[in-house]
């Protein structure tokens, strides 16, 4: 299986740039199929970033959060080279992470 | 998307008659200060489940948020589709520990929390679903008070479900 | 009728519709899809002089500024990025024959799709890239995609993002069957259907950079050059069949069946229109 995860991030001279995308249909729960049966919510509710042994940045969703969500943001420090655990978790219990080289 | 769109009013008639700021005020009740936030926090659950923004900022952190233009909220005037709408916040406060981003009108207004290590900057982007045309709301939590700001997008195709 | 602005489609459409009985032979002699091309391409171009003609490709987001920022800030990771990554896996996965779809392609079927929609002379019909695409699993013993979403998206959008920037190069070779495919595909644009009786080009060629309701309209130059496509309104995938087949339903109209030839003739007309642009698919669309 291919992981659910991409991660794109630079470290720069003071902080690292990371974009990630992950691929999750985060069903609200108040959407109909085409039976016009509700699809059940099925989202993640917790994404963390870690680099160097430590979390440097957590997001908690809802089912608000768009489709295959989307995540920029920046930490300080990071080299080259350098690992970034991305680990998510739904609110059916799935999860998934993986480890990228910061570029 | 009949669900999605079915709304108890009288939060609607509150937002209008009171303005956003004052319900965030409002919302100062006696709560029990948490902890600073830190990112091994656990989830949130109560909170996503409120309905309104003002119930959800309240349960977060327990106190209200004064609206401050050291808030940056980045929205689209017209969302192209309310099923990815891009929303980045930003700050040039000190030591922010989370950005809160809720969306009025939404069945649950809390969309996202977002939780900042010493030392990250306080910026993120993502993308939300909008039932319809709604004020955003970004809550800057940061030295243990909260600054908020609020934008309107207009929402014509609703994208609650995604 | 009402006069429909491309104003040489228009006529071959008056005169065809006119003389139904002989439409076909009319129509083969008075096919001139260079000058066709040369009308249409003018249209947008005067009607649109702020629109570098390359950006034509982006479709609505050429020519609205808020929507233009909410696309420029979703193809910093674009949707669409997990279907190339399926496709390109599809791609190079090898058949139970041990063959793989470069086979079946000019150049392994890298950097190859501007080259269609193309007229096989020995076949004698239109093959679009869909078309290919199943025309070689099906030839190698395997089951055909859906030409709606999923696979033959996967495959078509990793294909299209080998040949990004790469201008398209579509030929109606001088064949009474080619130029009358063109034909077809020409006047299914323009006919008008539906409840709501509107044509393709009542929206795409009439009001492109409109709001209808709450979505811009794309212009029809350029607009097979982005797919397939991501669109938030489907939330995920589409082919260029899913394009038109929503295009139906947007005019309340039935749509035809996926695999029905007037769809890839009408992906042949609208390509050879957007002769010269750029290949920017896969899109990210509202």
């Amino acid at each position: 299986m291919p992981s659910t995860i991409r991660v794109r991030a630079s470290a720069g001279a003071e902080q690292t740039d990371v974009q990630s995308l992950i691929q999750h249909p985060m069903d609200s729960g108040y959407v109909k199929d085409a039976k016009g049966e509700l699809i059940p919510a099925h989202y993640i509710e917790t994404v963390t970033f870690e680099h160097g042994g430590k979390v440097v940045f957590t997001a908690f969703w809802g089912p608000a959060v768009s489709k295959d969500p989307y995540l920029k943001f920046k930490f300080s420090g990071g080299k080259k080279g350098d690992d970034l655990k991305v680990t998510w978790t739904d609110n059916l219990g799935k999860t998934d992470s993986s480890v990228s080289k910061l570029g | 998307m009949a669900a999605c769109d079915s709304k108890k009013f009288d939060r609607r008639f509150v937002l209008q008659a009171a303005g956003l700021g004052s319900v965030l005020a409002a919302a100062s009740f006696a709560y029990p200060i948490r902890a600073s936030a830190n990112t091994d926090a656990a989830y949130p659950a109560d909170a996503f489940k409120q309905k309104g923004e003002a119930e959800a900022v309240k349960k977060l952190f327990g106190q209200a948020a004064v609206a401050s233009d050291k808030v940056k909220l980045d929205a689209p005037e017209i969302a192209e589709n309310g099923a990815v709408v891009p929303i980045s916040v930003s700050t040039d406060l000190p030591d922010v520990t989370s950005i809160a981003i809720l969306v009025a009108e939404n069945p649950s207004a809390l969309a996202a929390l977002y939780k900042f290590a010493p030392g990250t900057p306080p910026s993120v982007a993502s993308r939300l679903k909008m039932a319809k045309t709604t004020p955003v709301i970004a809550v800057v939590e940061a030295g243990g008070k909260l600054y908020s700001a609020t934008k309107e997008v207009k929402v014509t195709v609703g994208g609650c479900g995604g | 009728m009402k006069a429909l602005l491309a104003p040489a489609a228009g006529l071959a459409l008056a005169l065809s519709i006119a003389i139904p009985g002989i439409a076909d032979a009319w129509a083969a002699e008075m096919v001139d899809p260079k000058a066709d091309l040369k009308t249409f391409q003018a249209y947008f171009y005067e009607k649109f002089p702020n629109v570098k003609h390359e950006d034509f490709v982006n479709g609505p987001y050429s020519m609205d500024e808020g929507m233009r920022k909410q696309w420029e800030e979703k193809e910093e990771f674009p949707p669409y990025d997990f279907a190339i990554e399926k496709g390109k896996e599809l791609f190079e996965t090898p058949f139970k024959n041990g063959k793989t779809f470069a086979d079946c392609f000019e150049n392994g079927g890298i950097g190859v799709r501007q080259n269609f929609p193309r007229f096989d002379l020995k076949l004698g019909e239109v093959v679009t890239l869909e078309y290919a695409v199943n025309r070689c699993l099906t030839e190698n013993g395997e089951t055909p995609y859906s030409y709606v979403k999923d696979e033959m998206a996967a495959v078509t959008a990793y294909m299209a993002s080998t040949s990004r920037g790469k201008p398209f190069a579509i030929d109606v070779p001088n064949d009474p069957r080619a130029l009358a495919a063109y034909e077809a595909g020409k006047q299914y644009f323009y006919t008008r259907r539906g409840q709501l009786n509107f044509s393709c080009a009542s929206c795409h060629v009439q009001n492109p950079g409109n709001r209808i309701r709450a979505e811009v309209l794309a212009p029809a130059l350029g607009i097979t050059a982005a797919l397939p496509i991501y669109r938030s309104e489907w939330g995920g995938m589409g082919t260029a069949t899913r394009r038109y087949m929503s295009c139906n339903s947007q005019v309340r109209g039935t749509p035809l069946a996926p695999d029905d030839e007037l769809y890839r003739d009408v992906d042949y007309f609208l390509s050879f229109m957007s002769n010269g642009l750029p290949i920017s698919g896969p899109g990210a669309r509202p």
